[in-house]
């Protein structure tokens, strides 16, 4: 690579060519502050605070947006810089409310950090708000417009990172907001539920719709018991609420955790993810073997079945008909473990914890998510609304003891854990098909192919001389060209470039989820996926097929996989949805 | 509405433009032009059309003070507020007008009749304050000009 000298601060720094200004301080251990830059995203300088100085020369750069050049002697931070800095802000938060107390970025928030920081004690210029309505339409994140500081991160997300186009800036100056056009509300808009916009905001302008409150109060109701059920990516990721390691596993702590909260039943979604890879495990051999429609595509996100019902309907008969684990859990809880502890399903009350702002959406999303005759699962909240309840019950959660999830519902294999990694479902129902397929394990359970954080990834299978073509995508922005090539191939009449594909809708796959802690970035993200990978190798069992819970429900209540009563409780269908619902 | 339908015309255009760069204001010009604002069913059939997002369309509309997302009056009202004009009293000007129709700026009369806008320099400083109806320019406007030019345009 071609290497370019330059000083920051008077030190000596080599940097490649291209790299910015701001990453090239960073090798020096001098920190820019700043507030609309993200390392996802093309730094587009919005907000002003990264300035810099270069000798020589009188005007002021933006550290995010200007590549470092060779020869540059580079001023970080000096008076005159620190005062630009400190206007900016006053600047941004004459237009921002203080009402910091009641906020839900209160304590993580970018802007309130960079106040403190800077000492700013009041505000020299005149207040003014916008007084805009909050958008609560979706259920799943809300949209204050208030609390914007127009950094734009959201919409770019939207845009570039997801393809979702449901935010754009509408306005201009000191009127541009960000919302969906053509006067629609979040929900009318085709916003998929993604949550990456809640998770890249730097401020509390957009946030997931937190519902615990209602989580609580389903655990002070005494005829009520409560079932909860993790979902993979969240023992890896909650940790970091709690001041952890990114990717440090807290799964026996989340157990007991939640059984200190009050829930009467501790379930885990990963058990439910072994369930759903012999369902779709299933569903793709009959496929593949007996002349389906192909590629099988992999329904288990949310934002991308809504995506796909909105964008790409031409796929819809590709979709596995598979539920997602969450709401198989939901539908077995309120069906097998109500009818194997004699409770009735009517007063059960199923809560799930996800990485995920879409799944809020899922729990109702279409009729068959009653299988059961109820809501198979009443609330679905994020995993930093979990912290927060963790937070809200006094535990202390870094030296919990760790405790175990209970019987029927709560064992996984090591392919379940792994749904929480882009790649990972597809790895889990490899394990399994050919089981099915050869009625062989096995050796080695490892697809390295399928691993890691290129948006796209395929790879070809051979199942004992059997060739099944795969691919693997993550972040939704990403799909586009992947469906672009089946659909290209079957307008020329070729054979289907891939048998089986997953998508899932955000960065990483759900380790990178719109409900986890704030502050992901493609390092943390790393870190969280590694955690995952451990949780897999550190299981005895790393097939679904292997889960004996797995085996016992099929034997005491299912049948077998893609058996009528499994139809009826685990599968589903999709149908066309309008971008616009207006 | 029957009026709010693509006209041949519009969809020659805009198949002229499909591929060519900054279609996209190119089109939108042509569109309200021909309507006068842009109907909102327009603007989502540009976007299939143009294949462009709906979101990016609403972006350029409303970033622009020239485009218009809503039916203007049979007569419009455009009373400049560049520097000059605004020194002048144009300002004043809108504030007479909202006072004689009962409505406030980008807003349009109960019976369709006149709507008033600020608009950038129109560029005739020297008859600050400036305004002009239906493009028909009033140069040197006082405030008791104002009932006049209501009186000259409406019902016409």
């Amino acid at each position: 690579m071609n290497k370019i000298e330059l000083e920051i601060n008077g030190i000596p720094v080599s940097v490649e060519a291209g790299t910015t200004i701001l990453d090239a301080a960073k090798q020096v251990g001098v920190k820019i502050p700043t507030l609309c830059y993200h390392s996802d995203l093309e730094p587009w300088a919005a907000c002003g605070i990264c300035v810099v100085k270069v000798e020589g020369s009188p005007k002021m750069l933006r550290a995010c947006a200007t590549a470092a050049a060779p020869g540059m002697k580079i001023i970080t931070h000096d008076p005159e810089i620190v005062k630009v800095r400190r206007t900016v802000l006053e600047l941004t938060l004459s237009t921002h409310p203080n009402d910091c107390l009641q906020c839900g970025r209160n304590g993580n928030c970018e802007l309130q950090t960079l106040s403190e920081e800077f000492g700013i004690r009041d505000v020299p210029y005149e207040e003014r708000l916008r007084d805009l309505p909050v958008d609560n339409s979706t259920g799943s994140i809300v949209l204050n417009p208030e609390k914007c500081i127009s950094c734009g991160r959201c919409t770019q997300v939207c845009q570039d990172m997801q393809n979702v186009w449901a935010l754009e800036f509408i306005g201009r100056g000191d009127d541009t907001r960000m919302a969906p056009a053509a006067d629609v509300s979040l929900d009318e808009s085709p916003c998929i539920k993604c949550g990456q916009c809640s998770a890249h905001c730097p401020v509390g302008a957009i946030y997931e719709n937190d519902q615990t409150r209602l989580v609580w109060n389903a655990i002070e109701e005494n005829k009520k018991h409560c079932v909860v059920q993790i979902a993979p990516a969240v023992r890896v990721a909650i940790g970091e609420a709690f001041g952890m390691e990114p990717g440090e596993l807290m799964t026996g702590q989340l157990y007991a955790a939640l059984r200190r909260i009050g829930f009467d039943a501790i379930f885990d979604t990963n058990f439910s993810a072994d369930l759903t890879i012999l369902e779709e495990g299933s569903e793709f051999v009959q496929r593949f073997t007996e002349g389906g429609v192909l590629p099988q595509i992999t329904s288990c996100c949310p934002a991308w079945t809504d995506y796909m019902e909105k964008y790409a309907t031409d796929f819809i008969p590709n979709f596995s008909s598979a539920k997602s684990p969450q709401q198989m859990l939901g539908a077995m809880a309120k069906t097998y473990y109500a009818e194997q502890s004699n409770i009735e399903a009517k007063d059960m009350f199923v809560v799930s914890v996800m990485p995920c702002t879409a799944k809020k959406f899922e729990v109702n999303r279409c009729e068959s998510m009653g299988a059961s005759g109820f809501q198979d699962v009443d609330l679905s909240i994020t995993t930093r609304e979990l912290a927060r309840m963790i937070k809200q019950a006094g535990i202390d959660f870094k030296t919990l003891q760790e405790e175990k999830a209970d019987s029927l519902l709560g064992e996984y294999s090591g392919a379940g854990t792994i749904f929480g990694v882009t790649g990972g479902v597809m790895e889990a129902a490899l394990r399994s098909a050919y089981f099915l397929i050869t009625k062989e394990d096995l050796e080695d359970v490892n697809f390295m192919d399928v691993r890691g954080m290129e948006g796209i990834k395929a790879a070809e299978i051979d199942i004992k001389g059997t060739r099944v073509r795969i691919a693997v995508a993550h972040q939704m922005g990403h799909v586009e060209a992947l469906l672009d090539t089946i659909r290209a191939a079957k307008e020329n009449g070729e054979e289907t470039p891939y048998h089986f594909i997953e998508v899932m809708a955000c960065r990483g796959g759900c380790i990178g989820g719109g409900g986890q802690p704030h502050g992901a970035t493609d390092e943390i993200r790393a870190k969280r996926t590694a955690g995952i990978y451990t949780d897999d190798e550190k299981s005895v069992r790393r097939c679904s097929h292997h889960n004996p819970m797995i085996t016992k429900i099929y034997k005491d209540f299912l049948g077998e996989p893609m058996s009528h009563k499994a139809h009826e409780l685990l599968h589903t269908g999709y149908q066309e949805r309008k971008v616009y619902k207006k | 509405m029957p009026e709010n339908k693509l006209t041949a015309e519009l969809i020659s255009f805009i198949e002229e433009w499909k591929e060519k760069e900054g279609n996209l204001i190119m089109v939108l010009h042509k569109v309200q032009e021909h309507f006068g604002y842009i109907p909102r069913e327009i603007a989502f059939e540009v976007a299939d059309r143009l294949d462009v997002p709906v979101a990016k369309i609403y972006g350029v509309i409303t970033f622009y003070h020239l485009f218009r997302l809503t039916k203007p009056g049979k007569n419009q009202i455009a009373v400049c507020m560049g520097t000059a004009c605004y020194l002048k009293g144009g300002e004043d000007l809108i504030l007479e007008f909202e006072r004689l129709l009962g409505v406030g700026i980008n807003t349009v009369t109960d019976d369709g009749e006149f709507s008033i806008e600020a608009v950038r320099c129109i560029g005739c400083c020297g008859l600050a304050p400036v305004l002009t109806v239906n493009g028909k320019v009033y140069g040197n406007v006082k405030t008791k000009d104002c009932k006049k030019i209501l009186a000259h345009f409406k019902g016409k």
